[in-house]
């Protein structure tokens, strides 16, 4: 699987929210884009990584 | 041989661009001519842009206009006026980028802000004194009419959610993120993304504290949201937000909209 640009090894039967929470994302301040489309939060338990799935991780930071 | 001389097309015999000047002006006055205040004279070519402008005097409205446009390159500023372009959160991201498209001319800008002006805005955002306890939309938009009384300013005093992104937004060519809490820059990203699929944003992350200028850039990680900062340097306890950094990331903000506006989609 590729990771904003990076490719990396992906275990088995993982939901996407797995995945973002394994990677200690905080849910309420990113953006995620699977195969180019954006996935809405409610779908992030729904979604089921594979291997050649392209993610693309926004995250944001405080200040403006 | 035609020309458009202060925003007029006209037809003209006069060969240079001091020629024009000298006929309708005085040899100090400033000639510009397609984009370019020029010092010495030039050879006129048809459809040349011309403005001479005579320091100290205010010229009517018609002929303002052109001459607070004439160091644009020539038809761009047919087509920024075209532009409709929303700002969310008035900060020191939004306010400045505000200032930053009335002074080109962006035709249509909408700000939206829920927030009043209070001191500790004025270390970077582009409010005054004067300002303190005003709406921060009432008080943006008095300034930007200073700057460009031919531009149309459209504000409302919300606090933006999920439920009203697409209500506010929709028909907007781009929309600026200029949030300050970092969950609220994500809500509305994902918001538009989800319910407006042509509307490009061009968000900000990651411009606190005086680190170099130069980690702040714009990128474009999906096709219809680019953002603009360093991406790690959030405002927290001992790292506060600063004019310098704030300004440069709100002018990588404001470069892309520009971009966007007149068709260039890369960063």
């Amino acid at each position: 699987m590729k990771v904003n640009g990076t490719v990396e090894r992906l275990k088995k039967d993982q939901t996407l929210y797995d995945y973002l929470t394994l990677k200690n994302f905080d849910l309420t301040k990113i953006a995620v884009e699977c195969n180019g489309n954006i996935v809405p939060k409610a779908d992030y338990k729904n979604v089921i990584l594979k291997e050649e799935d392209t993610l693309e991780i926004v995250r944001f930071v405080g200040g403006g | 041989m035609n020309v458009i001389i202060n925003g007029k097309e006209q037809k003209t015999t006069y060969q240079t661009a001091f020629q024009v000047r000298d006929s309708i002006g005085n040899p100090d006055d400033i000639v510009i001519l397609n984009g370019f205040q020029i010092n010495q004279d030039s050879p006129l070519a048809e459809n040349d842009i011309l403005s001479i402008i005579r320091k100290g005097v205010m010229p009517d409205e018609e002929e303002l206009e052109s001459m607070m446009m004439a160091r644009h390159t020539p038809y761009v500023h047919q087509r920024i006026k075209k532009g409709k372009v929303a700002i969310a959160g008035l900060g020191g991201l939004g306010s400045n980028i505000a200032v930053m498209l009335a002074r080109i001319g962006v035709g249509h800008l909408f700000l939206v802000d829920f927030d009043i002006v209070e001191p500790s805005n004025l270390n970077r955002q582009s409010y005054y004194v004067r300002h303190l306890g005003m709406p921060k939309t009432a008080a943006l938009k008095e300034q930007l009419e200073e700057i460009n009384p031919f531009i149309t300013v459209e504000t409302r005093v919300a606090k933006i959610s999920e439920e009203n992104v697409k209500e506010l937004f929709e028909g907007y060519d781009v929309i600026c993120e200029a949030f300050d809490k970092p969950d609220a820059k994500a809500m509305l990203v994902n918001t538009a993304l989800e319910q407006l699929p042509y509307c490009k944003i061009v968000s900000g992350s990651g411009m606190a504290g005086y680190d170099s200028s130069n980690l702040i850039q714009t990128r474009r990680p999906m096709k219809q949201l680019y953002v603009c900062g360093d991406l790690e340097n959030e405002a927290k306890v001992g790292r506060g937000l600063m004019a310098p950094r704030v300004q440069i990331c709100a002018g990588h903000q404001a470069n892309m909209i520009l971009r966007l506006l007149l068709g260039q989609e890369e960063v």
